[in-house]
């Protein structure tokens, strides 16, 4: 790229970035700083406000605990030990992090629910006349996060254990540390990069998670139900002061964990090769792992074998028995057959399409302006900006987003670049550009880092202009960070719920919005029907996001 | 003289107390000459400001008389090999070989790269990937592909580091061999001198930032410009005061005596041989001298047993004026 040009590109696209991320959450603050000490005193003395903040930090740290107990061991079992079926469960148990979070909870809704399948049962099995139970509350959220959220720990801490020099524990036993020594004298201090990391993405997602407390929740509240139940109960001034106080919050909890994080010390040392898995000798033993591996899978895909089920249940047609009695593709039928019901999926579809090849275009020319491991010495300087700024939306709940953005784009005044979007179908696909900012840009970022600076100087020295290095060398040797990156981000941007019930409009409801409103309306079919075609398409789009 | 590649003062400054240069160059039409210097010394800088992948702070590069100073890379006609030889991991050998050459017609082209790859005894090896090839077959693509446009210049990063040691000295005739059948004209990067001595027609010693001298490999170890060169081209004895005197060195100057200068005899500077290594034809020995010196002296390998009070002498010495070093 040309050398003057560099610096002027990189400042234009610090600037964009700002006003795309930084931006609405300084109106936000100066809004509830305007909104004058009415609406942050209602903030501080009402009981519930506090309530909720509370709630949500609670829940937060909960979740990191129980999906951490989960996890670790999960990880440990699956790295170091060999028994029938490893591989495959090993993946298995990876799914529910690549399912958007919206659709877990319904299946989890239609599974554990007061008229779930095992509520059925256990009623039928005991003669009851009620539900034994109503899935609601603060223990129904902490089972969700413990559900879906365990995939982190279960993810880093294996990755970790992969990477570790198996010579670094052969060192410990050498000096004669017993097996127990070793794992918390080395092995686990070593792998603390890894957990922090994970309780890192927990803590996050944890506060930021809205379905679960919004279909589950009911008469408990966390900040981000509160905050989209203020503003529909009109108090805006007060969601903002809201909304800022979640941002802080999950300002501060990212800033401590990430210091917990700390470096990696595997870095710094080199590779090594990692022990080698032992395999279960004891028939015992290894027949009750492999049953035990097996059962948890069972147990945990569950949920989306139910939201299956249910979506051949047609409407109506299952009251009070424990099964449902009638089975059909009506549902499917009628979604595909009449063009308003597949609105919502031809919105979600082109809107995560959009947003998603945004994102890549931003993320491409940060990692063209900044990501090399040389950057160009004056473009060089805004690299920390647009880290953070790529960053930044992954450390802020959606909720905070998305109140942000209609707070923004409420008012029209080009000469503070705002306009109203707010009732157009442009704000939503906007919002999901900004909130999958992070996903696109770390994989694009790490490609980039990756790359190697000669290749490029060789296409250089072999006569290619800037543009021909980007496109037979650059972009080419991209494609396994491009795909990951889009993949996942479109996988959100499609399954989408928490920003999307603050912005969407009737011209682009989205999926999950249909989904609710189905819900609300009975048609539980047709909900479980869209949920499905949510989790297929999220798993097609992954499995080719994932193919090198 | 007018050279055929010129470096006219050419600077480049990485920070306040970091600066390659100015360093001129003359290299004729046909020449191989080295870069020689240890890590640091700006040998790979000067690579990459011939090359275009790093741009100048002052002075002028000429290639053929014209000033590409300010040109990229891609229009000055030079061919780059890479310490790891950076070929395309998405792309076949014949389509890296051909990389440079897609201005031709595809005809052109096969048949381009088909001479390419039988230049450097890789024929037929069009369809493999790289990473499917050895390490020298790795180099030798890579220097394919870098000669396949008919560069003016041909530039190699520490052309056989990556290469273990029993090849490298195959691949460095081969390669003198090869660059001498092509005639290019060759800049090449080492930090090993043995390699510069065999590979190179002259060679130019760098030394932090600054080019120490340039000469033919003879020139530098018997005529060597600064102490610097003395010490980093061949083995060197540094000595100084009472032990310099004695071997014919001045006051107020350093005295470099190489080990094959020294030899013993029976008068001169008295020493015990404290280490002796053995070569085979030769052997090395470490003599401490009474001011507490330590020379190394090469002679017969029965010449001395360790422990023996020997007494040394030299047959030549250089010196240089002390102060900077």
């Amino acid at each position: 790229m040309n050398a003057r040009l560099g610096p002027t590109a990189a400042a234009a696209l610090t600037v964009l970035l700002a006003w795309l991320v930084l931006y609405p959450i300084l109106i936000v603050v100066a809004d509830a700083a305007a909104g004058g000490g009415d609406a942050v005193t209602r903030f501080v003395t009402r009981p519930g406000e506090w309530g909720a903040l509370w709630a949500s930090l609670w829940i937060s740290l909960a979740s990191v605990a129980l999906a951490a107990a989960i996890g670790v061991p999960l990880a440990f079992l699956f790295e170091w030990l060999e028994f029938p079926g490893r591989k495959t469960l090993g993946s298995l148990i990876a799914l529910p992090a690549v399912l958007p979070p919206f659709v877990g909870v319904i299946a989890f809704l239609f599974l554990y629910g007061e008229s779930g399948f095992v509520a059925r049962a256990v009623q039928a099995v005991l003669g009851l006349t009620r539900p034994p139970w109503r899935l609601q509350g603060a223990g129904a959220i902490l089972l969700v996060h413990a559900y879906s959220m365990y995939v982190y720990f279960y993810l880093l801490a294996r990755a970790g254990l992969a990477k570790l020099d198996a010579s670094l524990i052969e060192a410990a036993q050498a000096l004669g540390a017993g097996r127990w020594d070793t794992l918390s004298r080395v092995t686990l201090p070593l792998l603390r990069p890894a957990l922090g990391g994970a309780g890192l993405l927990v803590f996050m997602a944890a506060l930021g998670s809205f379905s679960a407390p919004y279909v589950f929740g009911g008469g408990f509240r966390v900040m981000t139900t509160q905050i989209v139940a203020t503003k529909l109960n009109g108090e805006l001034p007060l969601a903002m002061v809201e909304t800022a106080a979640l941002a802080l919050v999950a300002v501060v909890g990212f800033a401590v964990l990430r210091r917990t994080e700390g470096n990696d010390p595997l870095i710094a040392l080199g590779k090594g090769t990692a022990p080698r898995r032992r395999p279960i000798r004891r028939p015992g033993v290894r027949g009750f792992a492999t049953a035990a591996g097996w059962l948890f899978a069972v147990l945990l895909l569950l949920p989306h074998l139910t939201l299956a089920l249910v979506s051949l249940v047609p409407y109506g047609s299952w009251t009070t028995e424990t099964l449902p009695p009638v089975l059909s593709l009506g549902n499917y039928q009628r979604l595909f057959g009449e063009p308003e019901r597949l609105r919502p999926l031809v919105n979600s579809l082109w809107m995560a399409t959009v947003s998603t090849f945004a994102a890549l275009v931003l993320a491409l020319a940060a990692g063209a302006l900044i990501g090399r491991r040389r950057p160009r010495e004056a473009a060089g300087r805004f690299r920390g900006a647009i880290e953070t700024l790529v960053a930044l939306p992954w450390a802020l709940p959606g909720t905070v987003f998305a109140i942000a953005l209609a707070a923004t784009f409420s008012v029209s005044s080009p000469i503070t670049l705002r306009w109203v979007l707010v009732g157009t179908v442009v704000l939503l696909p906007l919002a999901y550009l900004v909130r999958n900012l992070p996903v696109t840009g770390r994989a694009v970022l790490a490609g980039y880092r990756q790359l190697d600076p000669a290749l490029e100087e060789a296409a250089a020295s072999l006569g290619a202009g800037w543009w021909g290095v980007f496109r037979r060398v650059t972009l080419p040797l991209l494609r396994p960070a491009l795909a990951a990156g889009a993949s996942l981000a479109f996988v959100a941007a499609l399954g989408d719920f928490v920003t999307s019930i603050v912005l969407y409009t009737y011209d682009n409801r989205p999926i999950s919005i249909e989904i609710m409103s189905s819900l609300r309306v009975s048609e539980l079919g047709v909900a479980a029907a869209f949920g499905v075609i949510l989790m297929v398409v999220s798993g097609l789009v992954l499995g080719v996001g994932a193919r090198r | 003289m007018t050279g055929f590649v010129t470096l006219d003062g050419i600077r480049k400054r990485w920070s306040p107390t970091v600066t390659v240069g100015p360093a001129s160059l003359e290299i004729a039409r046909g020449e191989i000459v080295a870069l020689l210097g240890p890590s640091g010394s700006g040998k790979t800088t000067v690579l990459r400001l011939l090359a275009g992948f790093e741009l100048a702070d002052g002075g002028r590069i000429a290639i053929e008389g014209e000033d590409v100073t300010a040109l990229p890379p891609a229009r000055r006609r030079c061919g780059m090999v890479f310490q790891h030889y950076a070929l395309f991991p998405h792309l076949d050998v014949g389509e890296n070989v051909g990389f440079g050459l897609d201005r031709l017609e595809r005809h052109d082209r096969d048949r381009k790269v088909a001479a390419s790859l039988e230049l450097v005894d890789l024929a037929g090896f069009e369809r493999r990937k790289p990473h499917e090839l050895s390490g020298g077959q790795q180099q030798r693509v890579a220097l394919a592909r870098a000669l396949a446009p008919e560069p003016r210049v041909l530039l190699l990063d520490e052309p056989l580091s990556n290469l273990d040691p029993a090849l490298r000295e195959r691949t460095r005739r081969e390669l003198r061999a090869l660059i001498k059948r092509v005639g290019i004209t060759t800049v090449f990067v080492t930090h090993e001198q043995e390699e510069a001595f065999d590979l190179g027609d002259r060679v130019a010693v760098l030394d932090r930032g600054r080019l120490e001298q340039v000469g033919a490999p003879e020139d530098l170890y018997e005529r060597p410009a600064s102490l610097f060169v003395a010490t980093f081209v061949g083995r060197a004895n540094v000595v100084r005061g009472a032990t310099a005197r004695a071997l014919g060195g001045r006051d107020g100057e350093v005295t470099v005596v190489r080990p094959e200068q020294l030899r013993f005899a029976d008068a001169g500077l008295p020493g015990v041989v404290r280490e002796r290594r053995y070569t085979g034809a030769a052997a090395f020995y470490q003599v401490e001298t009474e001011p507490g010196d330590r020379l190394e002296v090469l002679a017969g390998p029965a010449a001395a047993r360790v422990g023996d009070r020997v007494y040394v002498e030299a047959t030549r010495v250089l010196t240089f004026a002390a102060g900077r070093e």
